[in-house]
């Protein structure tokens, strides 16, 4: 009986881990790689002292052995309702990549992936499963601004460094941010810039006066709908009701009715798809809603958005990154992208990650020091130095110079109206008829 | 029996919290209740509102709440894998759904294109149910009670990763029927469409179920074996055969409560069952686990606290953003609920019975 029981929990078991795994097929093809990769540490250690080269780096160096890849992790979200932002960001890495033809100073680039599921606790365990992976040479990552106050003390301490393309909540990059966040930079803008140019948008041109937020309780959704408040307060206008939800809530219409009662003209909600799904597809059941004019920002900036919300995401304004804003080649990119995986972009960064990984490579380039027999050696903290220094760089999203704080981003935020609720039809960068499509500034 | 002094002063402690607890929680709902309904805030349109949107939520968590209480009455066991049968009869309906919307016939004919999705759904989750019940539970029938729940959390992490496995990690958007968009108008007050067509459907499921369970043949063998199964065995009944009827009632209801689900939030992924499954198991035993109408009354108090609660109870008394208690609400009822009556407000006082 009991080897019986025993035989059935465990088929069980391998079941749904094989299943689990076959579960993301597009994570799962990139991480496959990463065995090796983790066999190698070993490797390295015994190289090293048959090498010339000295590691008189503060926090230590990675060695390459020749024939050995150059390995760089990417984390972020790839499970889950919010997959798409992490995707997006992962597909922005890959090309650059094949923009470098996969190599590095001859070694292979090897790129493995951690899911870190949108939230704190993820973060905190992918951070600790890649701090724990010696070969890794950088980062780039993550996706929410959760993952990263959950992992990156972990990271830092570790001796890594890592660039996210899409966190934007404030505080990451302030100049008191902490020591803790010595080994995080960003592409992305900050929800400073964010926040005010949506203030500025219901203001200024919807001529709206009474606003009301609503968050899910994330730390980018909390702080951008906070920044907007402010902003909008400042600009003349009043908030009429500040409410939140549980990211796991489905039934929207009770808290929607608490926010009816104070009768706002617009609303903002800048949350996740999950939550973000859920409002949409609810908000025009509810008396007192019925004309009120909605908006959110990056995080649902995806034809995701559009599955969850369904009808009612036609005349919704998101607020991003102004494609059109972009001074680098664009265009370039998006024919590669699409080349590589076909159909449109699947949110709003994936310019970012590019721009990102690229900064990452050029840092590289300038702190990686090559041996008489092909061994690449990187000082961890001078490839973070040189990161830092990064000035005037020719990226895709703008001219980026990195801040003593992290900030690299060029923030130029437009807002979008979507047109069309059917997901198929989301395009962004169609030349003629985008969905959704930019109306301001 | 004597106790020594530390031992009695530790239980009145212990009393004295408990009974603070209560106090404070009491304290929290009477003062919350006066002043929000003092405060004025909200008509008392919205007032409908918040009762109509906590019943039709709370009707969809008295059907999962049904499949709960029916396994542990007749097999004492927490099937925890319940939440993806539900989950499992969400996605049926979906496929279906999408069929039938796809050929026309949802908008020609909604009421049938609703039962033929619910049918199938049920069919799914039924399938599914009796899969679960004969692979991982009826091996461990005899096994320590133990046992069984910690494969029963093995067959819902296996059912999510399947489902994950073979849908993918996204939400899938069910299709919108036109036929239920809108308001009715009751008495001056709108209700939307589909929160009545919900509400009614789970009435109706329910009292089918009841009728089952009290009136048939196979309800009287079904509340033998639930009183002692070896008695009832010895009276010619096969009791394999009742459990697995158990499971597949529970999982039908599970199954048309997960199309109703999806109909109303209009989305489903592979984690879906997850929090409403919870939730059920909270509503079962609120109800008092093992009672049929316990889990029905149980549903809909959970329902509709959660979605009355957090304006009644703590908008008024200064606390921000209380939607995001709203699962703390649930939870503390449960907790109040199970110290004032130990056995669910319709449970019958636990017997004796080895």
């Amino acid at each position: 009986m009991n080897k019986r029981l025993f035989a059935l929990l465990s088929v069980l078991v391998l079941a749904s881990m094989m299943l689990a795994a076959c579960g993301a097929p597009a994570p799962a093809a990139t991480e496959a790689p990463a065995a090796p990769a983790a066999t190698e540490a070993p490797v390295v250690a015994t190289e090293a002292p048959v090498a010339a080269f000295q590691c008189t780096d503060a926090i230590g160096c990675v060695d390459i052995a020749p024939g050995e890849p150059v390995h760089i992790a990417y984390w972020g979200v790839l499970s889950g309702p919010d997959s798409s932002l992490g995707e997006d960001s992962k597909r922005g890495v890959e090309i650059a990549i094949d923009d470098m033809g996969g190599k590095f100073q001859g070694h292979d680039i090897l790129l493995t992936t951690e899911d870190a599921g949108c939230t704190p606790e993820g973060g905190a365990t992918a951070a600790t499963k890649l701090a724990t992976d010696t070969s890794i040479v950088g980062l780039i990552g993550s996706s929410c601004s959760d993952e990263t106050v959950g992992g990156i003390a972990t990271l830092t301490n570790a001796g890594l460094t890592t660039i996210s393309p899409s966190n934007t909540r404030p505080v990451l990059t302030s100049p008191d941010r902490g020591p803790d966040y010595a080994g995080y930079l960003r592409t992305a803008h900050s929800d400073a810039f964010q926040g005010k140019a949506v203030a500025e948008f219901a203001y200024n041109f919807l001529k709206v006066t009474k606003a009301a937020t609503l968050h899910d309780g994330s730390t980018y959704a909390q702080a951008l709908q906070q920044v907007f408040a402010d902003e909008f307060v400042k600009l003349g206008g009043t908030i009429v009701a500040q409410e939140a939800v549980a990211k796991d809530a489905t039934d929207m219409k009770p808290v929607l009715t608490t926010i009816a009662a104070a009768k706002p003209e617009f609303l903002y909600y800048p949350v996740f798809v999950a939550v973000g799904g859920y409002v949409t597809a609810q908000i025009r059941d509810v008396a007192g809603l019925e004309n009120v004019k909605i908006a959110g920002s990056d995080g649902i900036f995806t034809a995701d958005l559009l599955k969850g919300g369904g009808e009612n995401t036609k005349g919704m304004y998101l607020s991003s990154p102004d494609f059109s804003a972009f001074t680098g080649d664009y265009a370039g990119f998006i024919a590669k992208h699409t080349a590589k995986y076909g159909g449109t972009t699947l949110s709003t960064f994936h310019a970012h990650a590019y721009d990102a990984a690229n900064i990452l490579f050029a840092a590289l380039g300038k702190v990686a020091v090559a041996d008489a027999d092909g061994t690449l050696h990187v000082g961890r903290q001078a490839l973070r130095d040189a990161i830092y220094a990064t000035k005037d760089f020719k990226g895709i999203t703008g001219t980026l110079s990195c801040s003593p704080s992290g900030d690299c981003g060029a923030p130029v935020i437009a807002v979008y109206e979507i047109m069309n609720s059917d997901p198929a039809s989301w395009n962004p960068s169609d030349a003629t008829n985008p969905n959704p499509k930019k109306i301001f500034p | 029996m004597r106790t020594s002094f530390g031992e009695r002063l530790l239980d009145l402690a212990v009393n004295g919290f408990l009974w603070g607890f209560r106090i404070l929680i009491v304290v929290i709902v009477v003062l919350g209740t006066f002043l929000t309904i003092r405060a004025g805030k909200y008509t008392s349109e919205q007032w409908i509102d918040f009762v109509v949107f906590g019943i039709s939520q709370g009707s969809i968590y008295a059907l999962i709440a049904l499949g709960y209480t029916m396994v542990y009455g007749i097999l004492r066991m927490i099937n925890f894998a319940h939440g993806e049968i539900f989950m499992s009869g969400a996605f049926g309906g979906y496929f279906i759904a999408t069929w039938l919307t796809g050929i026309g016939f949802m908008d020609k004919y909604p009421v049938f294109g609703l039962i033929i999705s619910m049918m199938f759904g049920m069919l799914v989750s039924t399938l599914i149910a009796l899969l679960v019940e004969r692979i991982a539970y009826r091996p461990l029938r005899g096994a320590p009670r133990l046992v069984p729940l910690i494969s029963a959390i093995g067959a819902s992490f296996f059912l999510q990763y399947t489902f994950r496995g073979f849908f993918g990690p996204g939400v899938y958007a069910y299709p919108s029927m036109k036929a239920l968009d809108g308001e009715w108008i009751f008495f001056g007050i709108g209700i939307l469409k589909v929160q009545i067509v919900v509400t009614i459907a789970a009435v109706v499921m329910m009292s089918i179920l009841y009728s089952i369970v009290m009136f048939t043949k196979i309800g009287k063998a079904m509340r033998a074996v639930s009183e002692n199964k070896d008695v009832a065995a010895l009276m010619g009944i096969d009791v394999n055969r009742i459990i697995v009827t158990t499971f597949a009632l529970g999982a039908a209801m599970a199954g048309a409560a997960g199309v109703l689900y999806a109909l109303t939030y209009r989305q489903v992924n592979f984690f879906t069952g997850f929090t409403p499954g919870i939730k059920a198991f909270t509503a079962a035993v609120l109800g008092g686990i093992g009672n049929i109408p316990g889990a029905m009354v149980g549903g809909l108090v959970l329902g509709i606290v959660e979605s009355v609660g957090p304006a009644l109870f703590l908008d008024s008394i200064g606390i921000p953003r209380p939607y995001q208690l709203k699962d703390a609400i649930a939870y503390i009822m449960l907790v109040m609920i199970l110290l004032f009556r130990p056995s669910g407000i319709l449970g019958e006082r636990v017997s004796k019975k080895a």
